[in-house]
């Protein structure tokens, strides 16, 4: 009896030793919530980031961000610049492969690089990559598709030729429209080859199935190059655009990973989930443009006034909960090799600019005593933005004892009206980085920018500068010249930069090498499970 | 009875027609289009997306060509998931509304009538009141409120179930949705039901069933239902169509993959041919369910007959 008894007890005690043992040899796998269902999973049609962390876990660039958000190389081992600036000359490595076994070449990365700007496809992110030589001309159908500015030298060598010296170059290959096909895949099975079972990738995993709005599984690629320092077999993303429901995935401990939540959830989550909260800087900026073609706003004096009068440090922490950070520049902080250039009011107290507000407007000949100012803000639908319309209206006629009245649409409808050169007073709109650059914030506001530029702002001196930043090829002197150019922007204030944007991520504490990065690059390859 | 059915569907054909031209012109009164998106393309980029749906032809032309593929039974690409043609997407996603919807409706069904029978034969008591009040939370309770309510119970609190997704289609997956779902129908059916009892007890056939020594049950199951029943079937078609093509809330909520969403994406997103789908998705549902529902009729009700 006692013997049975501690039989028992020993084999329970031995079947724990060994399941314990076990996790060694089961499958890993990472849940991660992503924040909407990819609209495309084809190169040359996505946009938005919930695609390019699926397609950079399946397909590998010449270029890459590490965990830290730094460009390291990918695809490429390594590369030259020409003394002139213009012509990059990628070495591939020897053993990178698709995941059908078969070498990646030189000639899949041209044809990648070619079906982008090929008029044909119709890629939604074709200007990226117009840095390349006569890419905006094949584009429009000027020139032929051949005269786009790469070449396969040999197998394993790409040159790639710039239009104009573009120090940001290394950042646009890492973009997921640079990422490659496949030659051989996309041309026998056309439109079909983002299709699980068709789909042929170099990244570090590959596509296994994929259930819209449900979920899309991907497994560690065998052929990948750098496979043996790939940690998680398996990731599954989980597209849930509402907000509240990812959330509750993760409490519920079905997902490791979740992309963005309600900032008016940040302090009960920190409360319940401490470190698994993260918030970091993002590339991002929330801004009031002005139309500046129509009184009063055609006059400085009015748009430095409004924009002093607005408290930014209560919209970031009353109404964005601190998941922002107040902003006095166009251009975020957190970029490498740049100082952005801020307005000439960031560090005053918010008394004091109201007093110079006031003062300013009083001078323009608006508000209480002169002309009545009467305000339209323009906003696309959505309660934060909202809030911040609700409030900048408060403070406008605090201040100024401005009439404001609120508009708002829903995205499509708001940004399709500025597009189209409708007329405003003020209106919202946001930029987030497509590579960290500065140039990519400054360059809305140059004067021949008739689809960004919505409040058409034109400014000689400005232009000038951007123009003179295109053509230096010394980086320190490039980003004192842009500096320059964003300072004043800054004391212009066509645009009123309010609030640099955070991303927002839950991260279990199961996910090991997570680093938060203002680029917000997350590779799955860069992450391991700890149980 | 054949040929009621073949007339019937052959007058669907112009309702259809109708619905699809009505909704082609009204969609595209709509101000912006699939490809303004919160950063605006270039304008080259967006002469060759234009170019390349076709989108630049003139409104005419658009709707013949749509109308010429729609009857071949090629619904066109989305334009937002641009791996997707409209009938795929539609079609991968509508078994999944259509199960979940299957069950909701089971369950609405079941448990209205039942509960609605019981509340008419207690009628004014104290189960009685506590039924209708229960129906009318049912009612007036949006899901949005009910999903996130039941899930932070069930999931997170006692982690019973899943907080969502449709995982391998089991009961503890799909119990909690098919509850946000069938809770609001449920309560519509009970007070029907209760409604409807109420009278078909107080008439005179039922009085002469009495009178004839049947056993209550029989009186009440039988003959009384049969009676009772007319409302609830009248509700059932606009109710079925409504559940079995999924709802873009509770399916949200439950991150369940289902085509109920694409009626809200599609709007938001002017994906004007995803638009399309579904609207004829659902139209083709209200007409046959309608149908179902008068044959139905004419089988509970000895008064209308389709010859």
């Amino acid at each position: 009896m006692t013997l049975a008894k501690f039989n028992l007890r020993t084999a329970i005690l031995l079947g724990s030793i060994l399941i314990g043992a076990s996790p060694a040899l089961a499958e890993t796998v990472l849940h991660r919530g992503n924040a909407g269902e990819p609209q495309t999973l084809d190169q040359a049609h996505t946009s938005i980031n919930i695609e390019e962390f699926i397609l950079k876990d399946l397909y590998e660039g010449l270029t890459i961000y590490d965990a830290s958000g730094k460009i390291v190389p990918g695809t490429a081992e390594s590369w030259d610049l020409s003394d002139d600036g213009l012509v990059y000359t990628f070495k591939l490595r020897a053993d990178a492969k698709w995941s059908d076994g078969s070498p990646v070449t030189a000639e899949d990365f041209a044809f990648s690089l070619k079906r982008v700007e090929d008029p044909k496809t119709a890629a939604g992110y074709a200007n990226i990559l117009f840095p390349i030589k006569n890419a905006e001309k094949v584009n429009k159908g000027e020139v032929p598709l051949d005269q786009l500015g790469v070449k396969a030298v040999d197998e394993k060598t790409l040159e790639i030729t710039l239009e104009r010296p573009t120090p940001f170059f290394l950042e646009l290959l890492a973009h997921q429209t640079a990422l490659p096909v496949s030659k051989a895949s996309v041309e026998k099975n056309g439109a079909d080859f983002v299709k699980p079972g068709v789909m042929v990738s170099n990244g570090a995993y590959k596509l296994v199935a994929h259930t819209p709005n449900d979920t899309l599984t991907t497994e560690k690629n065998p052929s990948y190059w750098d496979a043996a320092n790939v940690k998680i077999d398996k990731v599954i993303f989980y597209p849930i655009d509402d907000q509240a429901a990812s959330v509750r995935r993760f409490e519920a401990k079905e997902m490791d990973l979740a992309y963005n939540f309600s900032a008016d959830q940040i302090d009960r989550l920190k409360k319940a989930y401490g470190e698994q909260v993260h918030v970091s800087s993002a590339l991002a900026t929330y801004y009031y443009a002005f139309d500046t073609r129509q009184e009063p706003y055609s006059d400085v004096r009015v748009r430095r006034a409004l924009s002093m009068a607005v408290d930014r440090d209560f919209l970031a922490k009353d109404i964005y909960s601190g998941s922002q950070l107040p902003s006095y520049s166009m251009v975020p902080f957190g970029m490498a090799g740049y100082e952005p250039g801020k307005a000439d009011f960031a560090d005053m107290s918010q008394l004091d600019r109201e007093d110079e507000a006031l003062k300013l407007m009083k001078e323009a000949g608006y508000g209480e005593g002169g002309k009545p100012l009467k305000i339209e803000i323009r906003y696309n639908t959505n309660p934060n933005h909202e809030r911040v319309a609700t409030a900048v209206a408060d403070m406008w006629k605090n201040t100024f004892g401005a009439e404001v009245s609120l508009v708002n649409l829903d995205v499509s409808s708001h940004y399709a009206y500025l597009q189209e050169g409708g007329k405003f007073n003020v209106a919202r709109a946001g930029w987030t980085a497509d590579y960290a650059d500065a140039e990519n914030f400054l360059a809305l506001s140059v004067g021949s920018n008739k689809t960004f530029n919505y409040g058409h702002f034109e400014n000689a001196e400005f232009d000038g500068l951007m123009k003179k930043s295109y053509e230096e090829i010394d980086p320190t002197k490039r980003a004192k010249i842009l500096h320059d150019a964003e300072t004043l922007l800054m004391k212009e204030q066509p645009i009123a930069p309010f609030l640099s944007q955070a991303e927002l991520w839950l991260v279990s504490d199961r996910v090991k090498g997570w680093q938060d990065n203002a680029a917000n690059q997350h590779l799955s390859k860069f992450l391991s499970i700890a149980e | 009875m054949i040929s009621f059915v073949l007339r019937r569907l052959a007058s669907a054909v112009p309702t259809l027609f109708i619905v699809v031209t009505i909704s082609f012109f009204l969609m595209r009164f709509a101000p912006g289009g699939p490809f303004n998106l919160e950063r605006p393309l270039p304008p080259q980029t967006m002469a060759n997306l234009m170019a390349t749906y076709h989108l630049d032809q003139p409104l005419w032309n658009q709707y013949v060509a749509y109308i010429g593929n729609a009857v071949t039974g090629d619904f066109g690409p989305s334009y937002i998931y641009k791996d997707n043609t409209v009938a795929e997407l539609i079609g991968k996603g509508l078994p999944y509304s259509m199960e979940l919807g299957f069950y909701a409706l089971m369950l609405a069904l079941i448990g209205g009538v039942l509960t609605g029978t019981i509340a008419a034969l207690r009628q004014n008591s104290a189960l009685d009141f506590a039924i209708m009040s229960i129906s009318t939370i049912g009612v007036t309770v949006p899901n949005f409120v009910v999903g996130p309510v039941l899930t932070l119970i069930f999931a997170i609190t006692l982690a019973w179930v899943p907080a969502g997704s449709w995982g391998d289609g089991s009961l503890r997956f799909l119990i909690l949705p098919m509850i946000a779902l069938a809770l609001p129908q449920l309560a519509v059916f009970a007070r029907l039901t209760r409604g409807s009892m109420i009278e078909a007890l107080h008439t005179d056939h039922i009085r002469t069933a009495r009178a004839y020594g049947l056993p209550a049950r029989t009186v009440v199951i039988t003959h009384a239902m049969r009676a009772a029943m007319l409302p609830v079937v009248s509700y059932l078609a606009p109710c079925a169509a409504a559940l079995l093509t999924g709802s873009a809330v509770v399916e949200t909520i439950f991150t369940i993959p289902g085509v109920g969403r694409y009626f809200v994406l599609g709007a938001i997103n002017r994906d004007y041919t995803l638009v399309m789908g579904t609207v004829v998705l659902v139209a083709i549902f209200v007409i046959v369910f309608n149908l179902l529902v008068d044959i139905l009729y004419g089988l509970l009700d000895p008064r209308v007959r389709h010859d």
